[in-house]
Order: structure tokens, then sequence, then C-alpha cells
């Protein structure tokens, strides 16, 4: 437990560049990495890194920088992800799947659908989502390692959990 | 049915490295929105075979992330060289067959492949 305890918590942060796909996605992968070294649970890490993925794309695809920052400890993992770039107009709108600003060349790719920031609610415990236009978007998002209550989407309401 | 199976099923070509053709695989799913696929992952993907048109290296971060079995590319689309290079250091293997994707679904199910999930309760789910 010592080792444990001396371990956590511990945090990365990454620079994510808008408007480079070429690489698009390659810090979910290392951050899905990090927390398998770690050894988490499958079913933690692949909740961590669906949202993490979603968030990047994000950035990539509509702002012009962003820093994400994984947090992990030993009662909570974190992402915070702040870019700067056109911001949300109306986060409400932006969280009904299948609302999407995105152009053909995110189309292209596959994304753009407009499920992203819901598939990170759905996945998460907690996500806290605020924007100013024209200045940036903040994000953070967690999943619990003890949760009292379960992860359980199905009985999530669509906004239950949505703050900020 | 095993990646070795498959790849004489549909006739496919393979580009990663060969020893992972004896990865078994139970369940697949069909893509190429990649929204989709981490949709569908979120339920449980691990290990399922992708089969999908989508042709960029996004498709090898999203299989890596969600800890897909194998990308089966329909339609005879190769993939490229930095997708494969990707794909080897994640190990991820990586087919491709010239049937379509409705062709390489069908013989897939007809030789026991389930699908990852079998409906949803509605467009939203």
């Amino acid at each position: 437990m010592d080792q444990i305890e001396e371990r956590y918590p511990f945090h990365r942060a990454f620079n994510i560049e808008g408007g480079n796909f070429t690489h698009a996605g390659s810090i979910s992968s290392q951050v899905k990495r990090i927390l398998k070294e770690e050894g988490f649970p499958s079913d933690v890490i692949r909740r961590m890194s669906i949202a993490t993925f979603e968030a990047e794309m994000n950035v990539i695809c509509y702002a012009r920088w962003g820093i994400l920052t994984l947090l992990v400890t030993s009662d909570f993992l974190k992402v915070v992800v702040d870019d700067e770039g056109v911001g949300i107009q109306d986060v409400d709108l932006a969280m009904k799947e299948g609302f999407s600003t995105a152009d053909e060349r995110i189309r292209e790719l596959g994304f753009g659908a407009g499920m992203g920031l819901s598939n990170i609610k759905k996945v998460t415990d907690e996500m806290v989502l605020t924007s100013v236009v024209n200045e940036g978007t903040h994000l953070e998002f967690t999943i619990h390692l003890n949760p009292v209550e379960n992860f359980n989407e199905v009985s999530t309401p669509a906004m239950g959990r949505m703050s900020g | 049915m095993t990646l070795r199976e498959i790849q004489k099923l549909l006739d496919a070509e393979v580009f990663t490295e060969i020893e992972n053709l004896d990865r078994e695989i139970t369940h697949a799913f069909a893509a190429d929105l990649l929204s989709d696929v981490l949709a569908i992952a979120r339920r449980g993907a691990d290990g399922a075979l992708l089969v999908t048109g989508n042709m960029t290296l996004q498709v090898i971060y999203t299989a890596d992330v969600v800890d897909l079995g194998a990308v089966l590319f329909v339609r005879g689309k190769r993939p490229t060289v930095p997708m494969i290079e990707l794909a080897n250091e994640m190990q991820i293997p990586l087919l491709m067959t010239n049937y379509i994707m409705f062709e390489t679904c069908g013989r897939l199910y007809q030789r026991g492949l389930k699908g990852c999930v079998e409906k949803v309760t509605d467009g939203s789910d």
C-alpha cells in the first residue's frame, strides 16, 4: 500500500495542435498505455480512453491548440482539456446527439457525426463543459475508481450530471 | 473462428505480422464512422473484428484505444504504409478483402460470427 500511496497522484500533460489530423488519436493511445501500465480495470481504461479520444478529436477539429491533462489518483481518474479556439455557442445544443458543426474534412475522417460530447458523458461519471465563444472551451471528465454509485449509462438522465 | 479462418473464408490479404492470425474472433461489427465505432465500443468490443471502409490512421488509433482484435478493410482498399507500421507497433492485425461490405458481413455471420451489439433501443442509445 505504501508504494501505491507514493505513486499517486500523478499527472501527465499533452499538447494538442488544432487542425493537425495526421496523428489524431495518438494522445488517447498514450493515455490508454499509461492506464494499462498502472493496472486499472479494463472497463475503466476503455471508458477513459474512449472519452479521451473524443476530447482529443474535438480540439483537433475545432480549436487552434489545447492542453490535455490526465490526472491519476487512487480514487479517481480525471482528464482536463483546455483549448483556445472558436468555442461553443450553445453548450446544451452541442451536447445533443447529431448536432455538429463539422466540415467535410472532419467528416471524411469518420468523425463529426455529433456524437462525441454525449459519448463522453455516457462513459464517464462526471463531466463539466464550459465555453466562451471565440476564446475557448474547458472540458473535464472523471471516472471514480471506488464508486459508491455504480456507473450505469441506462439510468443516467441525458443532462443529469452536467454542470458548468 | 480464428483470423486465419477469416482470411481463408474471405480470401483476404494480411498486412501485419502473421503470428497474430491465431487470434480467436467471436464478435464483429461494421462501421465507417469512427464515432459509431467509439459508441459501440463503450459497451465492450474487446477482441472484436471491425469491418470497415475507413482508410485513415485514426482507424488504427481507434482500434488500439478500444482494444479491437483486428481490422478488416473491404472492397479491395489497401491500407497505407503508415497505417501498417502503426498497426504493427500496436499489434493490431490488418486484413483486406475484395468482397464488398455486405458480402463480407454476410459470409462472416453465416459462419457464426456475432455482432458486438445486436441492436440499440434508439438512435441516441
